[in-house]
Order: structure tokens, then sequence, then C-alpha cells
């Protein structure tokens, strides 16, 4: 079960939020409501599960109530109705003290223009969190210091915050928020105040980091780059409701609506498609040694394919074999087996890899990509149109020329190559 | 028109609350007699050069060189001029009103700060402090506490308290929202918010209200002396009655050295903490 299920959330700001949940009730629209009660409905009818250990990404524009969920999550704000379960308990429900023993033990807070005490050192900071908690001074200090070296300030510990770069001051938040060892980091907007290039450096620490504290993390931003490049899942906002939830691939691939196919359409897909989506899941193939050289052929002719794969008894993956090499070896009529022509220096690729990746393989070879798992098994082969296709933003499936000059064009500004090529040979 | 005679009223009420409230205004009395007198005792018991030297270190130490020898010079000539008993006097008045304008002011600004209503109730409250001629107080405290230094206190007190906690209460709304956010998001009480969060981030700005505190005190000095508070308020309402132009503008001098000294002092404490 999920860590943190939230159901049916509504936070209604202004006069009479009864009346206007009532009016929600009913299904009324954000506009009606704010005609007839003079309400803004921030929070329409929100659901959904965190699991433990998720990066869960929600993402809006400004004034989709995105900030709010958040807020209501740990009750800075406390929602109109609905419930939220951490574990076991009812936060929305939560009297004063539970509440604050959830916010001491359970969850804590990162924020967007950092909200850090001015007039304390780092390490104070840091320490603040347990400070509240009345941990005697040495102790907190202790794990203060140790949370700092964890985010990269070591040696920082006893400046004044307000002595740092924006990014630094944003570790002291990331820091202050672990300092107390929660199970749940929620951070709002926490990189969207620094400059770019910081907060793609922070955003890269935060994936490295995450791998070390494996916290449940709830990340809310505005910009979808990010929300791709953290989120587990993503939950998209508009108007105070959840449009869609799903993985970064799910939302490019399969946008529940027009408005999340609007925000999705200017994202550069190569970084975030990989070859999973675009590989055919049971590829002709042959086995070898069982299967010779005659059935080969007569697959491909079947098929109107000019290669196949080759693997073994238990699927692990050999090699391909080209139409002309296997009637070659027909012709010649001595031995039957593959093993001949089998060409096994061919690119394989992991099924995660994205298609920006992919593109350097296929422009070295002219045989289609093999998707293998970590133990060498065949899950599917990536054809070379198909790339190309997604890259250049064709629908797929569409046969695309062998010889490619400028095909590279949407994936400009990306390094090529850093994947190797084991044996590219062509022929 | 209507013939309204709000005056008899208010006379009415005033006579009402002398009639039933005098045990009252009695403690009220002692307390403030109690105060001025052992700050003034300390102050003349002290010999005036260590005071000179001790407040002009003290002013240098705080807000530079510059003020620490306008100090030193200053509180020399006003011991030149024979009014440093009178100079004590008064300091000892601003200092004990000072203290209770900000014994009731602050934690009235912070209450003010955390309730709309309160807000709502106070601030009228204030404008009528604020904005009432100085002078007119000075009638009823006259019929609560007779002449002397302790309708001068009164009067002081109600004058100078307003910047208390009009500053009080700003400094702690303008504390950034975010900063409480994240203070009350680690699951600390009330309390520890305003005393961890809250108050050391006003803290300028409470400064520049005492700052403000200071100096309607002691513009008031001369006012409640009209009431029997004596100081150096004596002397100039004695240059003004007798005529004698030349103790008038001693007196004048001698309050505005130490106006400058105490503005300085508490300036500087205030920006002084701004910076950290």
């Amino acid at each position: 079960m999920a860590q943190l299920r939230v159901e049916k959330l509504y936070k209604i700001f202004g006069p009479n939020p009864q009346r206007a949940m009532k009016l929600a009730n009913e299904g009324k629209s954000k506009e009606e409501i704010l005609d007839k009660t003079g309400c803004t409905l921030a929070i329409n009818d929100a659901s959904f599960g965190v699991e433990k250990g998720e990066t869960f990404v929600v993402m809006g524009l400004s004034g989709s109530g995105k900030s709010t969920v958040l807020r209501c999550l740990n009750r800075l704000w406390d929602p109109t109705s609905g419930d939220i379960y951490l574990e076991d308990v009812n936060v929305a429900k939560a009297d004063s003290e539970t509440l604050r023993s959830l916010r001491r033990k359970k969850m804590s807070m990162v924020f967007q223009h950092f909200g850090l005490l001015p007039h304390r050192t780092v390490v104070d900071n840091v320490a603040f969190g347990l400070e509240i908690q009345n941990e005697p001074p040495a102790k907190r200090k202790e794990k203060a210091y140790e949370t700092i070296k964890l985010v990269g300030l070591e040696g920082y510990g006893d400046m004044m915050t307000g002595e740092l770069s924006g990014g630094m001051q944003q570790r002291v938040g990331l820091a202050r928020a672990l300092c107390t060892d929660p199970e749940i980091l929620l951070m709002d907007e926490a990189f969207s105040a620094l400059d770019p290039l910081i907060r793609t450096n922070m955003q890269d620490e935060l994936i490295d980091l995450q791998e070390k504290v494996q916290k449940t993390i709830i990340f809310i931003t505005h910009d979808l780059d990010e929300a791709l490049k953290l989120g587990d899942r993503i939950a998209i906002m508009k108007d105070g409701a959840i449009v869609q939830i799903g993985t970064p691939e799910e939302i490019l691939t399969d946008p529940a609506d027009d408005y999340v196919a609007s925000f999705v359409q200017n994202v550069d897909r190569s970084k975030v498609i990989t070859a999973s989506t675009l590989m055919f899941d049971h590829p002709q193939r042959v086995v070898s040694p069982r299967e010779g050289v005659k059935v080969a052929i007569r697959r491909m002719r079947k098929m109107g394919i000019s290669s196949l794969c080759v693997t073994d008894g238990k699927k692990q993956f050999k090699g391909f074999v080209h139409i002309d090499d296997a009637v070659k070896l027909e012709k010649k009529n001595e031995d039957h087996t593959l093993e001949p022509i089998v060409q096994s220096e061919v690119s394989t690729t992991s099924p995660d890899t994205p298609v920006v990746d992919l593109l350097p393989l296929v422009m070295s070879s002219n045989m289609p990509i093999a998707v293998i798992d970590d133990s060498h098994r065949l899950l599917g082969i990536v054809m070379r149109s198909s790339v190309i296709a997604e890259i250049t933003g064709e629908e797929s499936g569409i046969p695309v020329p062998a010889q490619e000059g400028e095909t590279g064009a949407a994936g400009e500004d990306r390094k090529s190559g850093d994947q190797t090529v084991e044996g590219s040979t062509n022929d | 028109m209507i013939d309204l005679n709000i005056g008899d009223y208010i006379e009415a009420f005033i006579d009402w609350l002398t009639a039933n409230f005098d045990p009252l205004f009695d403690l009220i009395s002692a307390v403030a007699t109690f105060l001025i007198d052992a700050f003034e005792a300390g102050l003349l018991f002290i010999p005036a050069w260590i005071i000179i030297i001790v407040v002009s270190g003290i002013a240098w130490w705080i807000a530079g060189r510059g003020v620490g020898i306008f100090s030193l010079v200053g509180l020399f000539l006003v011991d030149s001029m024979g009014l440093w008993a009178e100079g004590m006097a008064t300091l000892a008045l601003v200092i004990s009103s000072t203290l209770v304008a900000l014994i009731i002011g602050i934690p009235v600004g912070i209450w003010v700060s955390r309730s709309a209503l309160a807000d709502k109730i106070v601030r009228p409250i204030l404008d009528f402090m604020q904005t009432m001629p100085a002078f007119v107080y000075l009638i009823p405290a006259v019929f609560f506490f007779s002449l002397g230094k302790v309708p001068g206190m009164v009067a002081t007190v109600i004058f100078a308290m307003p910047p208390a906690v009009r500053l009080t209460s700003l400094g702690i709304r303008q504390v950034q929202k975010e900063v409480v956010e994240a203070a009350h998001s680690f699951g600390a009480t009330p309390k520890q918010v305003l005393f961890k969060v809250q108050l050391p981030l006003a803290l300028p700005t409470i400064l520049a209200g005492i700052n403000q505190t200071i100096m309607l005190a002691l513009s008031m000095v001369v006012i409640a002396a009209m009431i029997g508070a004596g100081g150096l308020g004596q002397t100039v309402l004695k240059g003004l009655t007798q005529l004698k132009t030349g103790l008038g503008f001693e007196g004048g001098f001698a309050i505005v050295i130490l106006a400058i000294i105490l503005d300085r002092i508490t300036q500087a404490l205030g920006s002084a903490n701004n910076k950290s």
C-alpha cells in the first residue's frame, strides 16, 4: 500500500468555504463557484498515492493549486475536505499534538525561497528541526555537521546563511530538512529560484542524494523538464484538479487530454522516450544451433524482412543474420548451422536507454538495435526507422532511407558517442 | 443642531474613576515613584565624571568615535552649565517611562501582530494616543495622581508607547512568510516560532520602535514639567515664565544633548542588528 494516500482532497479559500464545498460536490466549475460564493476552489478533488522511496512530482502552472496541495500534506494549510493518510494516520484530521509530532519526525519541507534564518549560522539553521525537539546542543550539532557534509557544504557550517549563494542556501534548506531524518521530504519549487545552471546542478545532486538517502520525495514544480528529470511519477494539475498521473514516459506518449498534450509538445522527447517504448516486443528470431539456415530464410521470406535475431535456447542474444548471407550459405550447400554467418558484433542496448543515445548506434550500422536485459536476454529490437522517426518527430513506422545525413537535426546539441558502440562494422 | 456636551460626560467619567479606583491609582503611584526615585538616586549617587566616562565609552563602543566624543563634550557641558542634577532627573524620568512603555507596548505589539481583531481594537486607540495634544493628558493625570513626577511619567508613558506597539507589530508582520512557515513545518510550537524566529528577525524594527519611544519620552519632558515633573523641563519652563532667555536655552541645549546621545546609541544598536 502507498505510504502516503491523498483521497478526495479539497481546499477552498474565501468567505464561505462550506457553501462553496457544497457547490463543488454538485460538480460546479471553479468559475461558477467563484461567481456564486466569492470562494476560490484551490484544490478540486485531488486523489493520489505515493509509494515509499518514490519521487512524486506535482506539476502545474502558477495558480494550479500545486503548492496548496503540498501545504495541505503537512497542514500548513488545513484542507477543506478530504483525507490524507500517512501510513495509518489521517493527517487531515490529526489534532495539533499529533500534527506536531508528524512534522517533527515524519515529514519536513524545503522552500522555494529557502526560508532560512538569516541571523543564524549554517549549522544552527540545519539543526533547527532538532532544536525544536529540544535535543541537547552537542547532539544536534553533531547530526547537523553530518548532514551538512551529505549535501556538500562541508566547511561552511560556521558561516552565516546570508553569505552564501542561492544554490548553497538551498543546500542548507535541504540539509535542514534531512537533519531530522524524516520519511517524507516535501519540496516546494525548491530549485525554481535558482538560476538555470545551478538548478540543473541541484537536480543532478538531488538524484544522487536520493540514491543515498532513499526518502519519499514530493516535489512541486512548474518546470516540465524538471518534472520529467526528477519524477518517478508525475501528477499534472490544472485549475486545482489533477489531470493526469503517470510516469514521465506515459505523460509524453499518452497525454490524458489536450491540456497535457499542449504542455508536452515542446519537450525534447528524445531524452525521455526510451528503447523499451520503441522496441518490438517479440521479434522474429531463430534459435541457433537448433534451427538452421533454411528455417531462417523461410522465416525472413515469409515476413518480408531482411534480417533476423539469433538467440540460443535460453533466449540469450547471439546476433543477427542477414538474408543475403543466409542465401549464400545455403547455395554452398555444406553446413546448415547459422554459426558462420551470425553477425555478433552488432549494437545492443538496455531498455531504459533514451532515444537520443540510440541515435549514434543507428548511424553506425544498418542492422536493427537489439534490446537486451542485464543477463543478455533478448527483450526486443528497435528498428532504425523508429529511432529516426522519433527524433524527427514523425509518426513512427514510416520507412526511412538508409542514408541519413540530416536526421540528427532534432537532437542537435546532445553529445553523441558517449554510448560505446561495439563492433560497428558495416557490410 | 444638537448640543452635545461631551466634555461634561468625560468630566463625570473622570470623577467616577477617581472616586472608585483610588486604590489602583495609589498602587500605580507607589510603583512609579519607586521606579523614578530609584533611577534618580542611582544616577545622582554616582559621581558625574564616572557617568560621563561610562556613557561616552558605551557611545564610542556602540555608535563609533564621533558619538563617543560628542557624548564626552556634551555631558561635560551639561555639568558645567550647572544642570547635572536636572539632567539626571530628566534621564531618570525618561528611562522609567520608556521602561514601562516597553513593558506594556512590546507585548501589546506582539498580540496585535497575531490577531486581526486585536489590531482592529488597538489601532484607533494608538491613533488617539498619538494625535491627542500631549497637554490634554496632563489634566486627568493630575486628577488621578495630583502634581509631581508620577503624573508626568504617566503622561509620558501614554505619549511614548505607540511607536513601541506599532513597530513591534510591523516587525513581526514583516518577517518573511516562508521563514515562519518553515518553523511551523518542523513542528515548532507557537512560542518557539515567536522566540526563535519572529522576535529575532523583528528585532531591528523593534529597536527602531524603542528609539522612537525614547525620543518621544524626552520630548514630553518639558510638557511634564508643567505639572511638576521637575528636571530640565522645569529649567526651560522657568526660563519661559521668568523670561530668562539664557536659562531657557541652557535647559534646551541640555535636552538636545541628551536626545542626540540617546538617539545615536539606540539607532546604532538597531542597525548593528540589521547587518548580521
